[in-house]
C-alpha cells in the first residue's frame, strides 16, 4: 500500500475498507491494555485463536486486539460483535464456552456477565452497562474498537480526515479559528484556552517551531493518558499534525514516560505506519506541508509533566523547570517556539474539525466546554476510565457511573488534579467538574485523576502522603519547594504519630501560602494544595490528631491498635498462622489474642478474617 | 552516587557504548535514550560507559552525571535479576500498597532503593504504573501481580527465585 | 529606555534590564543570596521576589530574572513579600545556621526564631560556585546532582577532578562557609549580635536613597 495522495484516495480508502466489512460477522474483541494483560489477555486472545482454529471457524469470526477499553475493573474484557456482548473476568478456561455458546449459537454464558455491584442486575450489551451508558465517550469512543497497531482500522472509522480537510482545505488561520471558537482548553493541568496557545505559537519569532505531546502522566492514580496512548495513538498523531500545520511547525516530540513501554510500543507502530501511507513526512495529501514526528522517552521524573522541564528533558537536560517570564511559545525546545498540549487535547483536535466548533462547544458548561476525562479510582466499585461533559456533577460519576462506594462505606473525599489537586468533602459533591468550580473549591482538574476516598481514609495521613510524594519528585532548585515540603512534611508526619503541637496547624497555613506564591514552578506552586484543602474542610481530623492524639479512620500506626473481638472470633486460627511477626496466640476453637508488643499492623489478620472479628481501635496508654 | 573505585566495575565495553551512542546520531539531545540503552544492557550505568559518553557527545562528564543522577530510570549500582517494584501510587497506597513495601523489604532483608546482597533482587517503590484497578500492584521484571497482600508476598519471590535462569518474563 | 515604577517611585531603565538590576542602580535593596552581578542569574533563593503588576494581575516574580517592561509597576516590600523572605531565611538557617551571611540576612530582616528541626548542612544549593567555576574561570569542575532532597554540588562520581586548578573561587563566594558565624550556641538560636547596622545606600550614594516606602535596610537593633 502506497502513500495516500490525497483527500479523494483516502475517502476511497476507506469506503472500500467499510465495504469489505461485513457487519453481520461475528468479532471477538479482547483487551490488551496494561491492565487487562496484567492480568493475562494474551493468553486469552491465543485461547480464541486456538479455539477457533481447532473448530474450523477461523473463517467464519474475526478475533481482534484491542487497547484499554476503560473498565479496568472488569479486566480481562472480551467484547462479542457485532452484538457487543459484554463479558468480564475472562480466563483462558472460558473461551472454548464462548466460542460454542455465544459465537456459533448466539447464546450469552451468563457467568461472565457484568453484574451490577449493589443489585446484582446483569446486563448483556457494552452500551447498557451503566458505566458506559452514563458516560460521553468522545476521546475515548475508538478505545476498544479497534486495533491500535493497525492503522487500516484507525482510516475505516474516519481517521485522517480531518488531516485531509486541514491542509488541503482551511488555512491556518482558520484552523486556529475553529479551536478557539470550540473553547477547548488543555486537559493536562491548568486547563489553558487551546487556541489561544496556538495562536500565540503562531505569532511568535522563529526560524522554526515545534509542537509537542505531553505523555508524560506522572499524577499517581491517573492512566487516561496511558490508555489513549496505548489504545488509539493515530488520534493524537493527526491532533498534531494538524496543529503542527495551524502553528507553522514542521517538527513535533512525544514525550512518554518510561514507564509506559506499551504506550511507547503502540506510537512508534503508529508513527511508521502512518509515515508509510503518507500522513506523516513530506508533502501531506499534497498541501506542500511537510512534518515529522519523534518520539522523546521520559527518564522517570514527575516534575517532567511541567512544560518547561519536559522541554529540558527532551533537550537531554535534567529536568529542571525554569520561570516563565517568557512563555515555552516564545522560547521553548532550544529557545525557539514550541506548543505544548496534553495528549487527549491533541487528540480532541481532529474531532472538532470533522463535527466542527458548535458539536465540541454545545456541551459542557459557560467556561469549561466539550467533555472531561478521569481516571476513577481508590474505594469505588468501578475502577476505569470514565468520558464525561464538563459540568457533570461529581455524584453522579461516583454513584451513577462509578456504582458507588466498595463494601458500602460511607464516602468521606473525592481527590482530584493529583498531587497538586485537592479534596473535596461529601458535602460538596454536588460540584459539577468545570475546570473553574473545581479551582474555586480549593482542587483542580489537573491530569484528570480522581480518586475517591473513604471513611476508613486519613485525610491528615493524604496530606502526608501527598507531601512525600511531592518532596520525592521535586527538582530540589528552589528554597520554598525543596526545604518547604521537607519541613511541612516532617510537621504532618509528626501529626500522624501522635506528636503533633497546637501550633502545627496555623504554621501549616503559613507555609502553604509562602510556598504556593514564591516556588518556581508548577510543582512547588501547587504543593500545598493537599495541605490547605484537608486544612480547610477536614481541621476537626487534625485536631483530633494533635488534642486527642486518636486517627479517627483508624489508619495511623501510632495511634491504633488491633484488637480481636470476643464475641465474633471462632478461633479458627487463620490470623495466627499468617501473622508475621507470631503475634497472634489461641487455642483452636478458643478467642485469640493479639500480643500489642509484636504487633507490627500489617492488618493481614484483618484481611484473612472470614468473621469480621479484628477491629482497629484507638491506641490506650 | 557510587565511588570511582567500586570492586564490581567489569572491563569497560567501550564498543558496545560507541555503537549505541552512533545509533542515537551521537545528539546531545538524546542523551536520555542513549543512557536507557545503556542501563538495559549492563542493569545499571558504570562509571567508564557515562566517561565514555562524555567523551563521545561532547557533553561535559558533570552534565551526564547530572543527568544520570536526576532520573528514576537509571541507577549507578549494579541492579538485581529480578526488579521488584511496588506501586505507592495513591489508589495502590490506600489499599495498603506501603504494608506490601514493608513486607517485601521484610521478607528480602533489604530496604527501598536497595538491592540484596547476592544481586538477585532489587527493592524500588515507584508511583503509578497506570494499573490502579488492579491495587495494590506490584511488578517483578514484567510479570504484574494485582489485588496484592503481604500475606501473598512470600509466595511469590519464591515462585520467581526458583524459576530464575530459566524463562524471565 | 524603558519607563516604569519601583515602590511608587518612577525609573528609567536600559532594555533588557531586570528588575533587580535597576532596583541596585536606584539604591533599593532587595535581599539576595544566590545572585551576583558577574555571573548569571539563577532565581533559585527566592529571596529577590517582587510584586508586579501585569494588566489586572498582580504577579510574583524573581527580580534578578524578570526583565523590565514598558509602565511595569513593581512593589519590592509589601507585606506579603516581608513574610515570604522570612519564612525563606527560616528555612535555609535550618538546614545550614553557622553561616554569617545568612544569620546577618536573618537579622536584618527580623527573623528571630526557627520553627523547624535544625541540621548542621554546609551547602544550601545556591549554585553560586557551580556558576563561579564555569563562568568565571572557565572550568566546570564542579555541578549540581541528585534530584530534590539529595541534590548536591559535586565533581564527577565525588572524586578528585582533573579540572580543577585550586583557585579557590568557589570557596570565595560561598556564602554557607566562607564566613562562619561564632555566635550559635545552642540549636535554634539566631545569633542577632552582628547586625548590618549602616543601610548599603548610605555606603554606596552617602545618603539614604529610599524616599517613599521604606526598603527595610534600616532595621536596627540593640546589641544582646
Amino acid at each position: 500500500m502506497g502513500k495516500i495522495k490525497n483527500k479523494q484516495a483516502l475517502e476511497a480508502l476507506q469506503k472500500t475498507l467499510l465495504q469489505q466489512r461485513d457487519p453481520n460477522k461475528p468479532c471477538v474483541r479482547v483487551c490488551v491494555g496494561t491492565g487487562c494483560r496484567a492480568r493475562g489477555s494474551l493468553n486469552v486472545i491465543k485461547s480464541f485463536e486456538d479455539e477457533v482454529k481447532k473448530q474450523g471457524l477461523a473463517s467464519k469470526a474475526d478475533i481482534k486486539q484491542t487497547g484499554c477499553h476503560g473498565f479496568c475493573e472488569k479486566g480481562p474484557v472480551v467484547v462479542m460483535g457485532p452484538e457487543e456482548v459484554f463479558y468480564s473476568r475472562v480466563e483462558s478456561a472460558d473461551i472454548p464456552e464462548i466460542v460454542s455458546e455465544t459465537l456459533l449459537n448466539g447464546r450469552v454464558v451468563d457467568r461472565l456477565l457484568y453484574a451490577e455491584p449493589v443489585t446484582g442486575h446483569k446486563s448483556v450489551h457494552e452500551y447498557d452497562i451503566p458505566f458506559y451508558k452514563k458516560q460521553t465517550r468522545r476521546i475515548l469512543l475508538n478505545n476498544g474498537k479497534i486495533d491500535p497497531t493497525n492503522i487500516l482500522h484507525y482510516v475505516a472509522v474516519g481517521g485522517y480526515l480531518a488531516l485531509a480537510k486541514a491542509v488541503t482545505g482551511m488555512s491556518s488561520e482558520e484552523v486556529i479559528g475553529v479551536i478557539e471558537k470550540s473553547g477547548l482548553r488543555g486537559l493536562g493541568g491548568a486547563g489553558f484556552p487551546t487556541g489561544r496557545k496556538w495562536r500565540s505559537t503562531r505569532d511568535a519569532v522563529g526560524d522554526m517551531k515545534f509542537v509537542v505531546g505531553n505523555g508524560d502522566e506522572g499524577d499517581p492514580g491517573a492512566f487516561s493518558d496511558r490508555s489513549l496512548m496505548e489504545a488509539n495513538p493515530h488520534s493524537i498523531l493527526e491532533g498534531m499534525t494538524i496543529g503542527a500545520y495551524a502553528i507553522g511547525a514542521n517538527r513535533g516530540f512525544l514525550y512518554v514516560r518510561a514507564e509506559y513501554p506499551l504506550a511507547l510500543k503502540h506510537l512508534q507502530i503508529a508513527i511508521e505506519q502512518s509515515k508509510e501511507y503518507g500522513f506523516l513526512g513530506d508533502d501531506i495529501f499534497a498541501s506542500g506541508f511537510s512534518f515529522n514526528v519523534d518520539i522523546a522517552r521520559g527518564g522517570g521524573a514527575f516534575v517532567c509533566g511541567e512544560s518547561s522541564a519536559l522541554v529540558a528533558s527532551i533537550e537531554g537536560k535534567m529536568g529542571e523547570p525554569r520561570a516563565k517570564y517568557i512563555h515555552t511559545v516564545e522560547k521553548g525546545l532550544w529557545n525557539k517556539p514550541t506548543n505544548l498540549n496534553n495528549v487527549k487535547t491533541w487528540a480532541s483536535v481532529p474531532l472538532i474539525i470533522n463535527n466542527g466548533a458548535n458539536w465540541y462547544s454545545q456541551i459542557g458548561t459557560k467556561e469549561s466546554k466539550g467533555t472531561a476525562v478521569f481516571s476513577l479510582v481508590g474505594k469505588i466499585n468501578n475502577t476505569g476510565l470514565v468520558e464525561v461533559s464538563m459540568g457533570t456533577p461529581l455524584r453522579r460519576i461516583v454513584y451513577d457511573v462509578g456504582g458507588g462506594i466498595l463494601g458500602n462505606k460511607k464516602l468521606k473525599a473525592v481527590q482530584t488534579g493529583g498531587p497538586s489537586g485537592g479534596c473535596i468533602p461529601e458535602e460538596l459533591l454536588n460540584l459539577p467538574v468545570d475546570f473553574d468550580e473545581l479551582n474555586k473549591a480549593g482542587s483542580m482538574m489537573g491530569s484528570g485523576g480522581m480518586i475517591v476516598m473513604d471513611e476508613n481514609t486519613c485525610m491528615v495521613d493524604v496530606a502526608r502522603y501527598f507531601l512525600d510524594f511531592l518532596q520525592y519528585e521535586s527538582c530540589g532548585k528552589c528554597v520554598p519547594c525543596r526545604e518547604g515540603i521537607k519541613r511541612m512534611l516532617e510537621i504532618t508526619t509528626n501529626i500522624t504519630k501522635g506528636q503533633g503541637k497546637k501550633e502545627d496547624m496555623d504554621l501549616l497555613q503559613e507555609m502553604a501560602e509562602t510556598i504556593r506564591d514564591f516556588s518556581l514552578c508548577g510543582l512547588g506552586q501547587t504543593a500545598p494544595n493537599t495541605v490547605l484543602s484537608t486544612l480547610r474542610y477536614f481541621r476537626k481530623e487534625y485536631e483530633a490528631h494533635v488534642i486527642e492524639k486518636r486517627c479517627p479512620a483508624g489508619v495511623c500506626k501510632a495511634l491504633i491498635q488491633y484488637t480481636i473481638l470476643k464475641e465474633k472470633c471462632t478461633g479458627c486460627g487463620a490470623c495466627k498462622a499468617l501473622c508475621p511477626s507470631q503475634a497472634i496466640q489461641g487455642e483452636p476453637k478458643k478467642t485469640h489474642i493479639i500480643d500489642l508488643s509484636k504487633c507490627v499492623k500489617c492488618n493481614t489478620c484483618q484481611d484473612v478474617c472470614k468473621f469480621e472479628a479484628v477491629a482497629v481501635k484507638q491506641k490506650v496508654g | 552516587m557510587t565511588n570511582a573505585q567500586s570492586p564490581v566495575e567489569p572491563m569497560p565495553e567501550y564498543d558496545t557504548v560507541d555503537q549505541i551512542v552512533e545509533r542515537n546520531n551521537c545528539k546531545r539531545s538524546a542523551l536520555i535514550s542513549i543512557l536507557q540503552e545503556i542501563e538495559s544492557v549492563y542493569n545499571y550505568l558504570p562509571t567508564w560507559a557515562l566517561r565514555r559518553v562524555s567523551e563521545k557527545l561532547g557533553v561535559p562528564l558533570i552534565q551526564v552525571c547530572g543527568v544520570a543522577s536526576f532520573y528514576d530510570a537509571f541507577h549507578l549500582t549494579p541492579q538485581g535479576e529480578h526488579l521488584v517494584r511496588v506501586c505507592l501510587g495513591t489508589a495502590c497506597y490506600l489499599k495498603g500498597g506501603s504494608r506490601v513495601l514493608e513486607s517485601v523489604e521484610k521478607e528480602l532483608g533489604t530496604k527501598d532503593g536497595e538491592t540484596t546482597s547476592d544481586l538477585k533482587f532489587s527493592v524500588h517503590s515507584v508511583r503509578c504504573l497506570g494499573a490502579c484497578a488492579l491495587a495494590p500492584v506490584m511488578v517483578i521484571g514484567q510479570q504484574y501481580f494485582d489485588k496484592m497482600m503481604p500475606m501473598k508476598v512470600n509466595k511469590i519471590l519464591k515462585q520467581v527465585q526458583s524459576r530464575s535462569g530459566k524463562d524471565q518474563e | 529606555m524603558i519607563s516604569c515604577s519601583i515602590n511608587g517611585i518612577k525609573v528609567q531603565a536600559e532594555e533588557g534590564s531586570t528588575i533587580l538590576e535597576v532596583a541596585q542602580m536606584y539604591g533599593i535593596d532587595i535581599p539576595t543570596l544566590c545572585y551576583h552581578h558577574d555571573l548569571t542569574p539563577y532565581g533559585a533563593c527566592r529571596l529577590c521576589m517582587v510584586e508586579v503588576d501585569e494588566g489586572k494581575r498582580t504577579k510574583i516574580v524573581a527580580s534578578c530574572l524578570y526583565p523590565v517592561k514598558e509602565g511595569l509597576k513593581t512593589r519590592t516590600h509589601t507585606e506579603k513579600l516581608i513574610k515570604g523572605r522570612k519564612l525563606i531565611l527560616e528555612l535555609l538557617l535550618a538546614r545550614c545556621p553557622s553561616s554569617k551571611v545568612l544569620q546577618d540576612l536573618a537579622s536584618k530582616m527580623g527573623v528571630e526564631k526557627i520553627r523547624f528541626n535544625m541540621e548542621n548542612d554546609d551547602c544550601i544549593l545556591c549554585g553560586l560556585c557551580v556558576r563561579m567555576c564555569a563562568e568565571q574561570m572557565g572550568s566546570g569542575a564542579v555541578g549540581f546532582v541528585g534530584r530534590g532532597q539529595k541534590r548536591e554540588v559535586a565533581t564527577p562520581f565525588h572524586a578528585a577532578s582533573d579540572i580543577c586548578r585550586n583557585c579557590g573561587a568557589c570557596m570565595y563566594i560561598c556564602p554557607a562557609v566562607n564566613l562562619q558565624c561564632r555566635g550559635v550556641k545552642h540549636p535554634g538560636d539566631l545569633c542577632n549580635s552582628c547586625l548590618v547596622i549602616t543601610p548599603q545606600c548610605i555606603e554606596k550614594y552617602g545618603q539614604v536613597t529610599c524616599t517613599i516606602e521604606s526598603c527595610g535596610a534600616c532595621v536596627q537593633k540593640e546589641k544582646k
